[in-house]
């Protein structure tokens, strides 16, 4: 592990907001368990349980909570500093910092989906979620770190997008869906488990090229940013 | 000085940070205006009041802003965008928090793996010893007083040895002999070869530490050089008192026979006394209005503030 995804982890890790992280899996993990075992039909429980909450809730909330305290933690409190006083290219900040928020959002957000998924309707199901939600986390982690460098105010802009984009206009207005990464993460898990359960307007290839872009663009976007990072002076 | 155990090794190279017509701004506000200047080998004091530009123009010094207009080197390479100048660089700046959850041998040995440093270990230790906190190394910062983390941050930027150091008001927080033990340490790298350069704005802790001074004023760079000098002409400069009585008039005549003083107005409020000698008059003001059997109801120094010392300094 390098230094930096060291320091990060123990930041994540030593933060109180990390707690935060825990009830939302808990519930879908509760939710799932209480529909298997009342033998309610998972067509009626698991699109609400998967999608409602697992997809459209926790992932990118979870995501959010760990991928704009990653940097943007260290921002408010002014350690990063302690970090960038190093003599490293900016990307060897950038990408350990993806990584740890990555892995985290999803190991967090995998493990409830599986359980959920293998309930809902088979093991297959379970590792589809898995992976697909593993991109997802990439992809929103990539998005919600570089938000961290571009605005003050990165976790009210991230609620906005996955609260007003996601949430109440891709029901709403169709189009809006082929710019969301929760259609994205329904589309490629419905690819490797194909199942009634998940549906979506928006093609595998787009789904798997706009994740790749957007994962990519944003910690592109995100190096740059870091690059030309400014500390405010006392007369500003 | 006490037994310091501050001794710094000497550099192999000396480095030099240059400024030539540097200003920064923000919308209408200009944070600092046209500095030029050259910081060598030894111990520089930035010294000015607050808000005077001097945390705005370290930061550009140490890469974390660009500046508006002019440019601004260290031996002849760009801080801006330039991550390879902290091989030579190090930086303690005001805000910066230290990781509460690591101890200071953790902090300090990232910063050490974090530079890439050969025997990360060894430096760690011995930037900790350089700054006296090896008793408490191995305890969480978020338990340490504000003096302890203060060093603790200095023995991370010190790790790998920079050629230049710069550390913003860097004995905040400290008690006095925390602060004799810092003013050791900058004294010793400076003497070693190294650029070092902090800020303050108190008169006395530059004085103790560096016997160059860049003073700052409102932005721009209001005097430069020897601090003797600079000091000499604080001390002398003209000491203004608000004087009131039981008889204006008449104690304004016979101040103005005493050598102290270089000039008296009368209004209705009392006097005000423009003194050459700020001992020599407040030893003769009791005697003269004794003599004269005037009571003397306010004595107020005026026009005591920093800002107006340096001010004075800009048209001296």
């Amino acid at each position: 592990m390098s230094t930096v995804s060291w320091i990060t982890a123990r930041g994540l890790f030593g933060r109180r907001r990390f707690l935060m992280l825990l009830p939302l899996p808990a519930v879908l993990v509760l939710l799932a368990v209480l529909c298997r075992s009342l033998g309610v039909d998972p067509g009626q429980w698991a699109p609400p349980v998967l999608v409602g909450l697992g997809l459209a809730v926790v992932l990118p909330v979870v995501a959010l909570i760990v991928g704009t305290g990653v940097l943007g933690a260290e921002i408010d409190d002014g350690t990063v500093v302690h970090i960038l006083t190093k003599p490293l290219p900016r990307w060897q900040i950038v990408l350990p910092k993806l990584a740890v928020a990555a892995g985290v959002s999803a190991v967090t957000v995998a493990v409830p989906l599986y359980v959920a998924g293998v309930l809902a309707d088979s093991v297959r199901l379970g590792l589809g979620l898995v992976v697909a939600s593993a991109l997802g986390a990439l992809a929103y982690s990539a998005l919600f770190l570089a938000l961290s460098l571009v605005t003050r105010r990165p976790v009210l802009l991230g609620l906005v997008y996955v609260l007003i984009w996601e949430g109440l206009l891709g029901n709403f207005v169709s189009g809006t869906r082929v710019l969301s990464i929760q259609q994205w993460v329904i589309a490629l898990a419905d690819r490797i488990a194909p199942t009634d359960l998940l549906s979506t307007t928006v093609s595998v290839p787009v789904a798997v090229v706009l994740t790749a872009l957007v994962s990519v663009g944003f910690t592109v976007l995100a190096i740059d940013r870091l690059r030309s990072f400014s500390i405010a002076g006392e007369t500003s | 000085m006490t037994t310091l155990d501050t001794d710094a090794r000497p550099v192999a190279t000396t480095s030099t940070l240059d400024l030539a017509g540097v200003s920064r701004w923000y919308g209408n506000v200009v944070a600092v205006n046209d500095v030029t200047m050259r910081l060598g080998p030894g111990v520089t004091g930035l010294l000015g009041p607050n808000g005077a530009g001097k945390t705005t123009l370290l930061h550009m010094m140490a890469g974390f802003l660009a500046p508006s207009r002019g440019t601004l080197t260290l031996d002849g390479e760009s801080t801006w965008r330039n991550p390879a100048v902290y091989r030579r660089l190090g930086l303690v700046s005001e805000r910066e928090a230290v990781h509460s959850f690591l101890t200071a041998r953790e902090f300090v040995l990232a910063s050490a793996k974090l530079h890439r440093l050969p025997d990360p270990e060894a430096a760690a230790r011995r930037a900790i010893e350089l700054v006296e906190m090896t008793d408490a190394q191995d305890r969480r910062i978020g338990t340490y007083s504000k003096g302890m983390r203060q060093r603790t941050r200095v023995a991370a930027a010190l790790v790998h040895d920079p050629q230049v150091l710069l550390l913003d008001e860097p004995f905040n927080g400290m008690d006095p002999r925390q602060r004799l033990h810092m003013m050791g340490l900058l004294h010793s790298l400076g003497d070693a070869g190294r650029t070092i350069l902090f800020s303050s704005h108190i008169l006395e802790e530059v004085e103790q530490v560096s016997g160059t001074v860049q003073v700052m004023v409102a932005g721009r760079l209001a005097a430069s050089g020897d601090f003797r000098t600079i000091r000499r002409l604080m001390t002398n400069r003209p000491h203004v008192f608000a004087v009131r009585s039981t008889d204006d008039r008449a104690l304004a005549v016979a101040l103005m026979a005493d050598p102290s003083v270089a000039g008296v107005e009368l209004d209705k409020t009392g006097l005000t006394v423009r003194a050459g000698d700020y001992g020599a008059f407040t030893r003769a003001l009791p005697k003269i209005a004794l003599a004269r059997q005037i009571r003397v109801r306010q004595l107020t120094p005026e026009d005591e503030s920093l800002e107006s010392v340096f001010s004075y300094l800009v048209e001296a």
